[in-house]
């Protein structure tokens, strides 16, 4: 696929740009249920409002505008509006049958904004793949540990309409996001690789997991290197971070990742920690410049923000680490990695017999 | 050390077909018991653990699920990866869907043939496991070490072929079948398992080999401590040959040394089959040994009669802990202090276990089981220690000190002796633990205002942690010393890599019983100074040690030259030397060079590595330490009053300029003809930005500003050789090497009377120096005196030129072998600089670009070049042609 060597050729020579989030921006809107219904869903029997995927379908531009805006910042690669649109999320609002397409017509809008933008320098849609709802690893009930609220073939079934969708659609990127608990994560590989079966070319997967607090582990108690063992026989063209954490708490955990990970390391911090209305209150320049501090330290390929970052996040950030050369991706690791809540590493084939 | 990276442990307790008491508890559905027998497999050490539950009368499936769902909720288990066993395909794959991290699959074969077995492959490489594959194909398990080694073959061909595999994913089982079962042909079953296990690692480096240690002993069902012996010699002599991870009852295997001389032989004729009655000749004497197994020896109430320093190794070495706090208060009643009770006894026996674990004759989960004696034992004399320090009526604490065992690493017994040692005597110890990330450390030292920092590790990869911790303490702008501790930590690691990413001081503490005199020197404003710059001193001196060898980038040359060390010529003007041209020394005597003996070398030279004078007061070695250097007063005593030796040198001082990184020796100071020039290289490792690319030429004015630089040889005694040789002659070995080790210490300080005579007279330029003997070894002085040969400056071919200049064999005695050797052996020559920011460095790796100018320079070809600075090449000869090289 071209697309896919033109994406590695420009990650080799720069640090690619993520843009910045798609439901902070379209809070900037002031949607009502009114907005969200738009003319289809009129006689919808249930509530709509806060499901920001249903504006895909119903309105268009407001999303490809906030694509335009990301574009005219300075992003290089576009997130599609498809963070729930699957049908274990979509099933709140009594909208499972569509998430495809939502999926489909989200891939277009993107690429649509890309067309329409008329730049002078490449740019991808990815499709985005949220965590779900759901988690596999944990269960809803205290007294019965043991239990699942879902299954793993019943999110490997979700994920794989959604990204069979993105696929069909022409996604330039896979992108499973927000990962808080692996297996999830793992699901949504499976049923991303099976898709190989019905002859689709998968494109380049990218993998982002969720550090969510100062335990500096994922909600299902992973350290970032087990996370990264857990997910890397999808051998994924980045791996990293994004959401939860500003960038100042997530400097440590997206060094961790570097320093295990054979692939590019991605990392899109929210705007800060969020204030006590749940906003968010920094400023472009000081995500900037923690951003473009991991760019010197050469910790990052792919940057980008999260929760609470706007165009005017991505344009600083994008000035940041321009021309500041990207991660140098390390030699393959020859030896057995492992993982339970840690990495485990078996000696390799090169390693002498005494220490 | 090798067995703990080497070798992987996986617990096989919660295994219903291996374990009854697993079994009875998943068949009632105690989960909750079920969960204590795989935690307490963990803390046992079982790096993963195998969960099986093929069982006819249970489904599987669902018992699979369930547990590994809980297991989930279990953090203490869960950190381990799991290895997912079964016979059934479908409990594999329920299983696979249950695990977030990443399992281990055990087992796949080709027992249905390829399509079954490509097809159970590819769903675990979706699902992202490792893979156990049995040497088990359409025809059968294989029984012969070829059809074995045959069935890996095409099984690993097939994986990483056809099924994506990665070779290091891939673990062969090739099956441990019982022995001495009465079968003769089952006789070679343990030959023909290790024999394929080195015939798989040859061809199949990257893949492992494990096995299921218990069928092995499976006809001495009842008798513990057969097993225990056969399963341990196994072990002992399959992880050589590269088995690399075994399924292991940590109970049920022994300390190899343990195990009695008959009973070993026995069992290893049965292992080896050595001999056709091999099985009868075990069984005939297994009775003996029924009751002496692991279990036996805790009941067993013989060690209780032995004297109690020997019941607390016993503890220590089998894990028991029923005993070992009313032997440790047997220990500190007669003792003076708590500690020493610890220092003595306790550290004793955690070195027996040391030593024993480093030979691959205990294995990780006995060691675990030491260590918690250990703690138990601490833990009963820490009251009594806080008691001793309320007594002593010194409460103040004189410091305070954060300690941590580093990220990825869980042992901490060094870490809490260290603690235990320093809160003895009054320093306030923060313990952050175990697998402390590097920014806690950071921002914990900050907020607690420590005074010093701890790290511990024992594993090798807590070597990386420690560099990063050192790195980030730069970034964080931190200036407290950073103390190194643990068994893979060593001074010259510490050196190497630790110390050049933080300047605040960096010091590698060997033992506990060290760790008190550098805190207290470190926080002492007076002696830290010097502390430290001793410290730096013996770390430059080992990184100049170090031949520099592995891969890796340089900076092209003409960069490197750009950032060369600026001698600041604008302000500084060369002292011309008081006594130019050549003197030669042939009257000083040994008596004139005892004085600047440095003795620490002397006792490196025994394999004595303490630094003296400390090491004749150590608690270790002092005793044997006096008795050598009253030995070595002796001889020397000899060597003076009889005239031994007649030591000879010869020096010179030269008009000389830099030209590049060259240094022209001019014919004299009209510096209009050349009469030679030395050719230096420079370092081409990667700089931070404020430290200079070194070469040693830069320690040179340029053309236009008068400087000069000196040469020197000089030579201990022709008799040296020779009298080595008659000691050797006479079987005196051990005069022998005192001469020789003598010979060469006063070759040393022959070089450092030298150089103190040619900076205060010869030159001239320190004439008012007054430096001790301690300052001069710790080269506290103006000006250097590198070798060629050594890493200021590799090349030993330089020193031809030297010595022709010198005419060293004339005025010195001196030769040279063809490889540049010096002979008679106790010598030494070198150059000097005078400048006052001239330093000792090592020049580390060479790029090709440097390498083939610099043998332009020489006249000299580049292939015989790069031979003479293999050990400094940073690049693999023959493999880049030599344009593009030149291009570079």
């Amino acid at each position: 696929m071209a697309q896919a060597r033109d994406l590695e050729q420009a990650a080799a020579e720069r640090i690619l740009v993520l843009d910045g989030a798609m439901g902070t921006m379209i809070q900037t809107h002031k949607p009502d249920e009114a907005t969200y219904r738009g003319d289809r869903f009129v006689d919808w029997a249930q509530d709509v409002g806060g499901n920001n995927e249903l504006l895909s379908l119903t309105q268009p531009d407001m999303i490809r505008d906030i694509h335009a805006a990301f574009l005219d910042a300075g992003a290089d690669i576009l997130c599609t509006n498809t963070f729930g649109a699957n049908a274990i999320s979509q099933a709140d609002y009594g909208m499972v049958h569509l998430s495809a397409e939502m999926n489909a017509a989200s891939v277009a809008i993107a690429r649509e904004a890309i067309e329409q933008a008329g730049l002078d320098r490449p740019a991808w849609v990815a499709g985005a793949i949220g965590p779900t709802n759901q988690t596999a690893s944990i269960s809803p009930d205290v007294n019965d540990p043991g239990h699942r609220g879902v299954t793993f073939d019943q999110l490997a079934d979700a994920y794989g309409e959604a990204a069979r969708a993105l696929v069909e659609a022409g996604a330039d990127i896979i992108l499973v996001e927000t990962i808080f608990d692996t297996l999830n994560a793992k699901a949504a590989l499976y049923a991303i690789d099976s898709l190989r079966d019905a002859g689709l070319a998968v494109p380049p997967i990218m993998i982002s997991g969720t550090i969510t607090d100062r335990s500096g582990r994922t909600l299902t108690g992973q350290t970032p290197e087990a996370f990264w063992v857990s997910v890397r026989h999808a051998r994924p063209f980045s791996v990293g971070l994004n959401c939860a954490l500003g960038a100042a708490e997530m400097r440590a955990h997206v060094r961790t990742l570097s320093g295990v990970a054979d692939t590019r390391v991605s990392a899109y911090p929210n705007a800060g920690l969020p204030n006590d209305m749940g906003g968010y209150d920094e400023q472009p320049r000081e995500t900037a410049d923690h951003i473009g501090e991991w760019a010197r330290a050469g910790l990052v390929n792919i940057v980008g923000g999260c929760c609470g970052t706007t165009p005017d996040h991505i344009a600083a950030i994008a000035k940041a680490v321009a021309g500041q050369r990207p991660r140098k991706i390390p030699a393959p690791v020859r030896r057995m990695r492992l993982s339970g809540l840690e990495m485990f590493e078996a000696a390799g084939a090169d390693e002498g017999e005494a220490a | 050390m090798s067995s703990v990276s080497r070798f992987i442990n996986i617990g096989e307790r919660t295994n219903v077909t291996g374990s009854a008491k697993f079994k009875k508890l998943i068949m009632a559905g105690d989960y909750a018991a079920a969960l204590d027998v795989a935690r307490s497999q963990v803390e046992n050490g079982a790096q993963i653990i195998d969960v099986n539950m093929d069982e006819g009368l249970l489904d599987s499936k669902e018992a699979m699920v369930t547990f590994l769902n809980l297991i989930a909720a279990e953090p203490d288990i869960s950190r381990v990866p799991v290895m997912i066993d079964s016979s059934k395909f479908d409990v594999i794959e329920a299983g696979l869907k249950c695990v977030q991290g990443r399992c281990v699959v055990n087992s796949i074969s080709l027992k249905e043939g390829e399509d079954a077995f490509l097809e159970q492959a590819r769903i675990v490489r979706r699902h992202g496991a490792a893979v156990v594959v049995m040497a088990f194909d359409e025809g059968g398990q294989a029984e012969t070490a070829q059809h074995k080694f045959d069935i890996c073959k095409r099984s690993h061909d097939l994986l990483v072929d056809k099924a994506g595999f990665e070779p290091w994913d891939i673990i062969f089982d090739p099956n441990i079948f019982a022995v001495a079962t009465g079968i003769e042909e089952h006789n070679d079953y343990a030959n023909a398992f290790f024999d394929a296990t080195r015939m798989i690692k040859d061809a199949m480096p990257d893949c492992h080999v494990s096995g299921g240690l218990s069928n092995v002993s499976f006809s001495f069902r009842g008798n513990d401590a057969v097993r225990e012996a056969m399963h341990s010699a196994f072990l002992y002599h399959a992880i050589p040959l590269g088995m690399d991870m075994a399924i292991v009852n940590a109970g049920q295997i022994t300390v190899y040394d343990d195990i009695p001389d008959e009973l070993r032989d026995h069992v290893e004729d049965v292992l080896f089959n050595r001999r056709p009655d091999a099985t009868d000749r075990l069984l005939a004497i297994a009775d003996k040994y029924r009751n002496t197994g692991e279990a036996a020896k805790k009941e067993d109430p013989k060690w209780r009669e032995l004297p109690v320093e020997k019941r607390l190794e016993h503890a220590l070495v089998h894990g028991i802990t029923d005993f070992v706090v009313d032997d440790t208060e047997e220990c500190r009643q007669r003792a003076e202090k708590p500690l020493d009770v610890i220092e003595g006894p306790l550290m004793d026996g955690m070195n027996v276990v040391g030593d024993l674990f480093g030979a691959g004759k205990m294995f990780l989960p006995q060691v675990v089981k030491s260590a918690r004696v250990m703690k138990a034992a601490v833990a009963h004399l820490l009251p009594y220690m806080e008691e001793e320090k309320k007594r002593s009526g010194d409460t103040s604490a004189k410091g305070r000190v954060l300690m941590a065992t580093v990220k990825g690493d869980v042992h901490d017994i060094g870490k809490n002796i260290v603690g235990v040692v320093l809160q003895c005597n009054n320093y306030d110890v923060v313990d952050m633990g175990v697998m402390v990330p590097t920014e806690d450390i950071i921002a914990k030292a900050v907020e607690e205002k420590v005074d010093i920092v701890g790290l511990s590790g024992l594993i090798t990869p807590s070597l990386d942690r420690m560099v990063d911790v050192a790195a980030e303490m730069t970034r964080a702008g931190l200036n407290l010393p950073l103390l190194i501790g643990g068994a893979t930590t060593s001074k010259k690691h510490t050196a190497l890599r630790i110390a050049p990413e933080y300047d605040h001081g960096v010091v590698h503490v060997d033992d506990a019983s060290k760790a008190v005199g550098v805190v207290s020197s470190l926080l002492s404003k007076t002696k830290a100074p010097v502390f430290l710059d001793q410290v730096r001193a013996e770390q430059g001196r080992l990184r100049e040690g170090r031949a520099a060898s592995d891969d890796r980038k340089t900076t092209p040359i003409a960069e490197a030259r750009e950032n060369a060390f600026d001698g600041g010529w604008d302000s500084y003007s060369p002292p011309a030397p008081q006594t130019p041209g050549l003197t030669v020394i042939d009257d000083w005597t040994a008596a004139d060079l005892v004085p600047f003996i440095d003795w620490s070398p002397f006792f490196w030279t025994w394999e004595m590595r303490k630094t003296y004078p400390a090491i004749l007061d150590d608690p270790a070695m002092g005793a044997p330490a006096r008795e050598l250097y009253d030995a070595a007063q002796a001889m020397l005593g000899r060597i003076v009053d009889e005239h031994w030796f007649t030591p000879r040198g010869v020096v010179a001082l030269w008009p000389a300029n830099r030209d590049g990184d060259d240094i022209i020796v001019w014919d004299d100071e009209a510096r209009t003809t050349e009469r030679d020039r030395f050719c230096m290289l420079r370092q081409q490792g990667t700089k931070s930005k404020d430290r200079a690319s070194m070469c040693l030429s830069d320690f040179v004015a340029p053309k236009g500003i008068p400087d000069w630089i000196g040469g020197f040889a000089v030579n201990a005694g022709p008799e040296v050789h020779d009298l080595a040789e008659r000691f050797k002659a006479e079987g005196n070995d051990y005069d022998a090497i005192m001469v020789q080790a003598l010979g060469d210490r006063l070759a040393e300080a022959f070089a450092e009377a030298l150089h103190h005579r040619v900076r205060r007279t010869l030159w001239g330029y320190a004439a008012d120096e007054a430096l001790s003997n301690e300052d001069l070894i710790a080269e506290r002085y103006r000006g250097i005196r590198p070798a060629p040969g050594y890493p200021a400056s590799p090349d030993h071919t330089e020193k031809r030129r030297l010595f022709d200049m010198l005419d060293a064999p004339r005025h010195a005695g001196l030769k040279l072998t063809e490889s540049c050797a010096m002979w008679p052996s106790s010598a030494v020559s070198g150059l000097y600089f005078a400048h006052p920011g001239a330093a000792y460095f090592g020049v580390g790796r060479l790029g090709a670009d440097q390498v083939a100018d610099y043998a332009a320079r020489k006249g000299m070809d580049l292939a015989e070049m790069e031979r003479w600075l293999s050990p400094n090449l940073g690049y693999t000869p023959g493999r880049t042609p030599a344009a593009v090289r030149a291009a570079e």
